[in-house]
C-alpha cells in the first residue's frame, strides 16, 4: 500500500472517534429532557451542567477529529 | 476545476515585525498581534465600562458587571465564597479565551487559541497556580489529596498512581480540549468552504451547512472558554476544600 492511500484510511479510521462524541453529547441531552420533563423547576439548575458535558464530550470526539486532519493535510 | 487549497494555511505564524536577540526569535507576529488586539479590548471594555458608573448601569456597564458576576458566580457556587480572591485571575482567563475565540471567527484574522503553545502555557499557569495556592494552605497534608478516603489498603496501592496520574494528566487535557476544539472547527470550515468555492452554483447547499457550523463554532467558542473556566474552578476547589 503506498503512503498516500494508507493516508486516506487512516484519516477515515480516526472519524470514528466521532462516534463516541455522538453517543455522548445525545445521552447529555437526553438525560437533559428526561429530567426536565420529570422536574421542570430544575431546568435552571440542570442545564449549565448539560452544557458542560456537551462540551466535554464533543472535545473527545474532536481530538479524533483533529488527529484525522492533521494526518491529511500536515503528514 | 478543484480550487487548490490548504485548510491549515489559516494557523500559520507570520512575523509582523522581525526580531531576533541573539539566536532568540522574538519576532513581532500575527499570533502576537491578535492577543494584543484582545487585552486591549478587554481593558478598554472594562475601563469605559466603569469609568462612570452610575447605580442604574448603562449598556456597556451593565455587559461588564453581568461578565463580573457571571465569573463570581460561578466561583461562589463551585468553590464557596472564600474564594473571592481568585475571582479576578478567572474573570482574567474566560475573558481572554473568550475574545480570542470569539475574534478568530472573525473571517481572515488568526485563532490565538488554535496553537497548542498558547493554550498549553494558559494550562500549565492554572496547574502551577493551583498546586501552590493547595501546597500553601496546606502544607505537608495536601498529599492526602492522591489518597482517596475510606479505601482499604490493598485498594490503596493501585488508586494512588491512578489519582496522581490524573492530576498530573491535568494541564494536556485542559488545554488540549480548547486546542482541539478550535482547531477542528476552523478546519472544518474551511474545508466546506473550499467545497463551495469549487463547485460553481451548488454551492449553496455547502454555504447553507457552513452558515449553520458557523453559529455552532460561536457556540463553541462561548462553551470552550467557560468550560476553561469552570475547570479552573473545580481545580481550585480540589486545591482548597481537598476532596
Amino acid at each position: 500500500m503506498d503512503l498516500a492511500s494508507a493516508k486516506m484510511i487512516g484519516a477515515g479510521l480516526a472519524c470514528i472517534a466521532l462516534v463516541g462524541a455522538g453517543v455522548g453529547i445525545g445521552n447529555v441531552f437526553s438525560s437533559l429532557i428526561a429530567a426536565v420533563a420529570r422536574n421542570p423547576a430544575s431546568q435552571g439548575q440542570v442545564q449549565p451542567f448539560a452544557f458542560l458535558g456537551f462540551a466535554l464530550a464533543e472535545a473527545t470526539g474532536l481530538f479524533g477529529l483533529a488527529v484525522a486532519f492533521l494526518i491529511l493535510f500536515v503528514f | 476545476m478543484a480550487i487548490e487549497l490548504n485548510p491549515l494555511e489559516q494557523f500559520k505564524i507570520e512575523r509582523i515585525v522581525p526580531l531576533h536577540i541573539g539566536k532568540l526569535d522574538v519576532s513581532y507576529t500575527n499570533s502576537a498581534l491578535l492577543m494584543t488586539i484582545v487585552v486591549v479590548l478587554i481593558t478598554a471594555l472594562v475601563l469605559l465600562g466603569t469609568r462612570r458608573a452610575s447605580l442604574v448601569p448603562g449598556r456597556l456597564q451593565s455587559m461588564v458587571e453581568m461578565t463580573y458576576e457571571f465569573v463570581a458566580d460561578m466561583i461562589d457556587s463551585n468553590v464557596g465564597r472564600e474564594a473571592r480572591d481568585y475571582v479576578p485571575f478567572v474573570f482574567t482567563l474566560f475573558t481572554f479565551i473568550l475574545l480570542a475565540n470569539l475574534l478568530g471567527l472573525v473571517p481572515y484574522s488568526f485563532t490565538v487559541t488554535s496553537h497548542i503553545i498558547v493554550t498549553f502555557a494558559l494550562a500549565a499557569v492554572v496547574f502551577i497556580g493551583v498546586t501552590i495556592i493547595g501546597i500553601a494552605r496546606h502544607g505537608f497534608h495536601f498529599l492526602s489529596f492522591f489518597v482517596p478516603h475510606g479505601v482499604p489498603l490493598p485498594l490503596l496501592v493501585v488508586l494512588v498512581p491512578i489519582e496522581v496520574l490524573s492530576y498530573f494528566i491535568r494541564p494536556f487535557t485542559l488545554s488540549i480540549r480548547l486546542f482541539a476544539n478550535m482547531l477542528a472547527g476552523h478546519t472544518m470550515l474551511a474545508i466546506l468552504g473550499g467545497f463551495a468555492a469549487s463547485i460553481g452554483l451548488l454551492a449553496i447547499f455547502p454555504l447553507a451547512i457552513n452558515t449553520a457550523m458557523f453559529a455552532l463554532e460561536l457556540l463553541v467558542a462561548v462553551l470552550q472558554a467557560y468550560v476553561f473556566a469552570i475547570l479552573t474552578c473545580l481545580y481550585l476547589r480540589d486545591a482548597i476544600h481537598l476532596h
